[in-house]
């Protein structure tokens, strides 16, 4: 049995340790939003967060997680209450099939948790590792700083 | 300038075209859309006692939008709010068969089926409400699902229901609304699927979760042409989760409890090699391996002269000029590769597919099974986009063979990455060759166009054409390539200029004899004939010493097509355009298939000499798809076929070596990431109340690829004609 | 089109990032520096005097260069990857910029496109070639030695006028390069001339007897143009060369050159045509994929002449004649004894590529027990490319891995390639890794 906090919650995974969390994600756990997209770290379409940074679900085995604190979309809020960059995902459609989606918006939410103000430039350079063939980067890169401003917005408001 | 073949069954062998009965369609009028395939109304949408509407595409959601612009037609004419109506996509048991969802042909046939039975339906519902309330017609209004008299006396849609037959036939005509009175039909309302993805709900075919499920993997050598050599059958069977490896003549899968099980075994069945396994790569015999599009006029042709016009020859002061443009092989390349799920239950199996046509696919599958077509049911389940027949209906086949084998147990098949892009059917690659003549007054006075490439589609093909059937012992024999017909045509689609040209002639050198497995990939020939066209018209247009609009102008005497030029170079700002040092201006138009949507592009890219990159700093494109139904469901497609054809034209290039391919990752080939998107892309959609809808979702990739050839000979002086544009080959014509 | 990626793996902003050659050198000087610092400080002043003055020269058109001359430099700037410092992530094509962070302060690439104002559009041919060989700009100004002109002495007029050549041809940018922020005592630039004076070499390559003309053309790139000892060479205490031990190994950055000698570290002993195939696309399946800096070398290669690429293996080939090896058999049972965390994270985030059934394996990219990582002294270049993974290094598809630093913990790292050193590789085991890894971590995020 391996521990596992997922969004806050914990879970005893009865998995080999090897296994990439992406598979325990999607087939123990039922989140759907973490995609296999390559299982070679090329893609990004299995991005979620651990300890606050994006990384590969598919090349991160359960070994090595215990104590730290895995985010995926699912916990970033609900189709009816969204997350910030979920909800400027929506505002802005930044999505044909969709597939690559969840990965974009986690990788996203990496950068802006710690940079909300990021400019293009970052961006960019930050979302490279995620791959989108239907080409929805341009409403991607709009999301994110649309997110951003949100995120800067939000925190003034609490100050 | 269409040229107007009467369509045939036969066509639908070719695989874009939707098949129907020429001899019905002459007996009677010809109904709207897809209604002339399937003409009862409840084939297309049921109303439920509570007043929901349920409406029946037979198309697919691929991600196009496609769920969402057929529910605001159906809201629309049935005067109901998107929430309240359901839409079922494709299903062998549920919906109508409407082919293969292709072709950009969803609006068109779908797209009108609906549009048309909702609006009969609705003169039902009149009809109906009228007789109980003891009204006339004409003075009732439908609102909001229900049907309202003068003195506010309604009736819902649930209660007409009950009293209503929709199991007849629907007429030619329709009591269609005004354009003018349209609420949702050209509003962009917002996707109906996106919460949901967003969130991680179970979208996709890759999502499901049935009770007792394994996940399965084919184990293949890494290509076409390749097989296993000496899998260890034996020790990936030991391994934990693993409950049984399934053979039947070459085809071998792993079944595993686990998924992460699944795919160990798969690597131990992978560890011990492959070896060539003597059959062509392309499934039909050919000469030479062919690795390289320029070698493609060496393979043996079928030449179809698909336009000769013969107008006055050149006169003595003509200019000649020529060019040849090539495009190479290109992928898919899904996100997320190729699945299905198949149960084998009481001697019927049902198999969720993310398969662009779910009735051919199930006429194949029955083939494979050996099992009557009624005991087979496909459901077609979103997977990643596709953007034309990749792995999918081999994965639903690999699954289904699989389930068949384990009756009672769903299986999950999902390829592997490298599946994906080793196996999936390529765009095949392509040359084309201009040769014209410009008169004395800077006037195209004759073209001729030459084009080699195979066929672009292998679709239905039946049990031959998909991988499962080829490995059974005996394998299913492939039915021979075939082109698809003009107008709307194959490897010679668009091959036919759109410009007024008083002499011309168009051969389609049709290549039987493939190479390499492919299959259609969005927009098919167009993209290179596309590419070829409006470059060379850069060309000529260069050597009148005439600004490339307004040669095309000069040319053009479409008036839809001249106005999505116009507004493409008024919203770029092109007549004052002024070129900084290593940048340039390109412009390209076309309509695909000279049939469906418009498409004008400018842009302005810039160019490092030094490195060869390439970057698109500003893209405008004027869309015209007749009715705008969702504009910014058009402006999504023509902004991602924009950056997708960027891919294509500057990056992707599938590699082999002796026939042999050899891209088998992102990193063997790569596709566009963000780094080289395009700074800024801005899409003006011409709306046409009440005309035609007219596909979209392929008309950006000829534009885009021929407009960075363009703007690239802007900025350098010397051109690139054969993709992709690679930073080598801009390096070169840069020359330093 | 490349651009640095952040693959997860860096958690400084990717300007910042030392690529290429770029850098490495910088703080190696400045390490060197720091420690003889009081010594040149006394020296500074005398020194200064003696070694420059201002040395007006004529400017030359930036017209009328022969294209092939031209062409000549382009191939030969790619050799001397000059677009490496000189052209920062997002901009011009060697108009400068490119910001290297040190310990002791931050210095940028110059502008060396033709701009008169901010470039070198007013230096003539003589400026120029005094500024390669002798680091003193047109004015007497001092060049900090990270550029590398200790080795670009021993470049011939003709090659230098070529470069000039392709580098008055470029487009004319106007950029000033921003002034370097250093921390003093480094701020002060005649400290360089004593520098120069105790090492520059001011000799052009002489060509050995009895060698073939790609030999000694390939002698003539690897110790002039091409720089490789930068890298490869280890220095002294003040950052010069050890000139009695060429390319013998260096560590920098984080990362270890390999010696180029007898000593190369490689399992399958390296041949001219391999090499060959390595510098040109950055990956031999008889050995490896180019990582770290190494990678951003063979990027710029990509613009080099064949021609000019295998005679530099040719020579590097015979440098190394004396190296032998085999390449030892995959000890996965031996490995995975006594450490069943690391057998699971190799199986959980290496096999997918690098073992057996892998498809990468399958389409003969090399294995890990060919690579020279695992057969160094150090670990520090297996570290390295685990926490940094490898960007594809030349032309559009290439090797690609990504880093690992934002998923595994210092000691998983540590665990990671004891195993796979275990498992693949030769040699001593490693020792101290968990230190070592925390040190790697830090200098190759910038830190
Ligand atoms: S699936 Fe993990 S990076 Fe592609
Ligand atoms: S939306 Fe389809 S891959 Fe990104």
């Amino acid at each position: 049995m391996i521990s596992l906090s997922v969004n806050g919650r914990t879970h005893a995974v009865a998995a080999d340790p090897a296994t990439p969390l992406l598979y325990v994600l999607r087939n123990d756990l039922g989140l759907n939003g973490a995609k296999f997209g390559c299982g070679l770290g090329q893609c990004g379409a299995c991005t979620v967060m651990v300890d606050g940074a994006a990384v590969f679900s598919c090349l991160t085995p359960i070994a090595v997680l215990p104590g730290r604190r895995i985010r995926t979309i699912e916990g970033l809020g609900t189709a009816a209450a969204p997350g910030p960059v979920q909800a400027a995902f929506l505002a802005e459609q930044a999505a044909q099939c969709g597939y690559c989606t969840a990965g974009m918006v986690m990788r996203a939410q990496a950068l802006l948790e710690r940079e909300p103000g990021a400019d293009e430039a970052r961006i960019r350079a930050h979302m490279q590792p995620n791959l989108c063939r239907c080409g929805t980067q341009l409403r991607i890169l709009r999301a994110v700083r649309r997110a951003g401003r949100a995120m800067t917005g939000g925190r003034r408001a609490s100050l | 300038m269409t040229v107007a073949l009467p369509r045939r069954k036969a066509l639908a062998a070719g695989g874009l075209l939707v098949a129907f009965s020429c001899r019905r369609a002459r007996a009677a009028a010809r109904l709207p859309g897809d209604l002339q395939k399937s003409p009862l109304l409840d084939s297309w949408l049921r109303i439920g006692p509570d007043g929901r509407v349920t409406v029946f595409t037979g198309k697919a959601e691929l991600g196009q939008g496609i769920a969402t612009a057929l529910i605001q037609v159906a809201a629309e004419e049935l005067d109901l709010r998107p929430t309240d109506i359901t839409l079922v996509t494709a299903d062998t048991a549920r919906t109508p068969d409407e082919g293969f969802t292709a072709g950009s042909h969803s609006m068109q046939d779908s797209g009108t089926a609906i549009l048309n039975a909702a609006a009969q339906a609705r003169a039902l519902l009149v009809r109906q409400a009228a007789a109980q309330l003891g009204e006339d017609s004409a003075n009732l209004v439908t609102r909001d699902g229900a049907v309202v008299a003068p003195d506010g006396r309604r009736l819902g849609y649930g209660a007409l229901a009950a009293g209503l037959s929709l199991d007849v036939e629907a007429s030619a005509a329709s009591p269609l609304k005004p354009p003018g009175r349209f609420t949702v039909i050209g509003h962009s309302l917002p996707r109906v699927d996106l919460p949901a993805k967003l969130a991680g709900g179970a979208a996709y075919v890759q999502d499901m979760r049935l009770p007792g499920m394994l996940h399965a993997r084919v184990a293949r050598g890494p290509s076409p042409g390749t097989r296993l050599r000496a899998p260890d059958l034996r020790g990936a069977g030991a391994m934990p989760g693993v409950v049984r490896l399934v053979r039947a003549g070459e085809f071998l899968a792993v079944v595993a409890t686990g998924e992460w099980q699944a795919v160990a075994a798969l690597r131990a069945l992978t560890a011990s090699g492959w070896e060539a396994d003597g059959t062509a790569a392309g499934g039909t015999a050919a000469a030479a391996p062919i690795d390289d599009a320029a070698g493609l006029p060496g393979l043996p042709a079928r030449d179809l002269v698909i336009l000769d016009r013969a107008g006055p020859a050149p006169a003595d002061g003509a200019r000649q000029f020529s060019a040849r443009y090539t495009r190479p092989w290109l992928m898919h390349g899904a996100i997320g590769p190729s699945c299905a799920v198949a149960w084998f239950r009481d001697g019927e199996m049902t198999v969720w597919t993310h398969s662009q046509g779910v009735y051919p696919l199930r006429a194949a599958i029955a083939k494979l099974l050996r099992l009557p077509a009624a005991r087979v049911r496909c459901i077609q389940v979103e997977g990643a986009g596709c953007y034309g027949q990749n792995g999918a209906d081999d994965a639903a086949a690999d699954a289904a063979v699989v389930a068949q084998a384990m009756p009672g147990r769903p299986i999950r098949m999902q390829w592997m990455r490298e599946q994906e892009h080793g196996w999936e059917p390529l765009g095949p690659g392509m040359l084309g060759a201009v040769r014209a003549a410009l008169g004395p007054d800077g006037r195209i006075v004759s073209w001729e166009y030459e084009v080699w490439s195979n066929t672009h589609s292998r679709r239905p093909g039946g049990p031959g054409v998909l991988l499962a059937g080829q490995e059974m012992d005996p394998p299913f024999p492939a039915p021979a390539p075939r082109p698809i017909p003009m107008p709307e045509g194959g490897g010679d689609r668009n091959a036919i200029p759109i410009y007024t040209l008083p002499r011309a002639r168009c051969t389609y050198h049709f290549i039987p004899a493939m190479p390499h497995r492919i299959s259609a990939l969005r927009s098919l020939g167009a993209h290179l004939n596309v590419f070829a066209i409006e470059s060379f018209m850069d060309e000529l247009a260069r050597a009148a010493g005439s600004d490339p609009v307004t040669f095309r102008l000069a040319h053009l005497d479409d008036a839809r097509a001249r106005d999505a030029v116009t507004l493409a170079a008024a919203r770029f700002g092109w007549s004052a355009r002024r070129r900084g040092a290593d940048r340039g201006f390109g412009f390209a138009f076309a309509r695909y298939k000279n049939l469906g949507a418009y498409c004008a592009i400018a842009m302005e890219i810039e160019v490092a000499r030094e490195t060869g990159a390439l970057h698109l700093l500003r893209v405008v494109a004027a869309v015209d798809s007749g009715q705008a139904v969702n504009p910014d469901g058009i402006r999504n497609q023509i902004e991602g076929g924009i950056v997708q054809a960027t891919s294509w034209t500057l990056q992707e290039q599938v590699g082999f070596a002796a026939g042999r391919r050899t891209s088998f990752d992102w990193s063997a080939y790569p596709i566009l990431r963000f780094a080289d998107t395009p700074g800024r892309v801005d899409v003006h959609v011409i709306d046409r109340p009440g005309a035609p809808f007219l596909g979209t979702g392929e008309a950006a990739q000829g534009p885009t690829s021929a407009a960075i050839g363009n703007a690239l000979a802007d900025a350098l002086g010397r051109r690139v004609r054969d993709l992709p544009i690679s930073p080598a080959r801009v390096r070169e014509a840069a020359s330093v | 089109m490349r651009q640095s990626a952040d693959f997860g793996t860096t958690p400084s902003n990717d300007a910042s990032l030392v690529c290429g050659r770029r850098g490495r050198r910088q703080i190696r000087v400045f390490e060197s520096a720091l420690r003889g610092a009081t010594l040149l400080v006394v020296a500074a002043f005398a020194a200064c005097a003696a070694a420059a003055g201002p040395r007006p020269g004529a400017t030359a058109a930036a017209a009328g260069f022969p294209p092939d001359e031209i062409a000549d430099g382009a191939g030969l700037a790619a050799i001397g990857g000059c677009a490496g410092c000189h052209t920062r992530s997002d901009g011009a094509p060697l108009a400068g910029g490119a910001p290297v962070r040190t310990p002791f302060g931050t210095v940028y690439g110059s502008n060396i496109t033709p701009d008169r104002a901010t470039g070198i559009g007013a230096w003539s041919l003589a400026d120029f070639a005094r500024a390669m060989r002798t680091g003193v700009a047109p004015g007497g100004r001092h060049l900090y030695p990270a550029f590398p002109y200790d080795h670009f002495t021993r470049v011939d007029d003709a090659d230098i006028a070529a470069i000039y050549a392709f580098l008055m041809t470029r487009r004319p940018v106007a950029r000033a390069t921003p002034a370097p922020r250093m921390d003093f005592p480094f701020g002060f630039r005649p400290l360089i001339a004593v520098w120069n004076a105790l090492y520059l070499d001011d000799a052009r390559f002489q060509p050995v007897p009895g060698r073939s003309a790609e030999w000694n053309r390939g002698a003539y790139l690897v110790e002039g143009l091409g720089h490789c000892g930068d890298c490869h060479t280890p220095s002294n205490l003040l950052g010069a060369e050890r000139s009695g031990r060429p390319l013998a190994g260096a560590v920098l950055d984080g990362w270890y050159a390999p010696p180029l000698t007898a000593a190369s570290p490689a399992p399958r002993p390296w041949t001219a045509d391999t090499l060959a195939t390595y510098l040109r696309t950055g990956l031999d399946a008889q050995h490896q994929a180019a990582a770290g800096p190494m990678g951003g070398v063979v990027h710029d290669f990509g613009a080099a002449r064949p021609s000019d690429l295998h005679a530099i293996a040719v020579y590097l080939a015979t440098t190394m004649a004396a190296s032998a090896g085999a390449p030892r058999a995959d000890r996965g049972a031996a490995a995975n004894r006594g450490r069943p965390e690391a057998t699971a994270l190799f199986a959980g985030a290496c096999a997918g590529c690098h073992d057996a059934g892998a498809p990468m394996m399958q389409q003969g990219r090399p294995s890990l027990a060919l690579g020279s990582p695992l057969h160094e002294a150090t670990a520090r270049d297996a570290i390295a490319v685990v926490l940094f993974g490898v960007s594809p290094p030349a032309g559009p598809a290439g090797p690609f891995m990504p880093g690992f630093a934002a998923s595994l913990s210092d000691a998983q790292v540590a665990e990671l390639v004891d195993y796979i050193h275990a498992r693949f590789g030769g040699g001593a085991a490693w020792r101290d890794l968990p230190a070592l890894v925390r040190q790697v971590r830090k200098e190759g995020s910038g830190g």
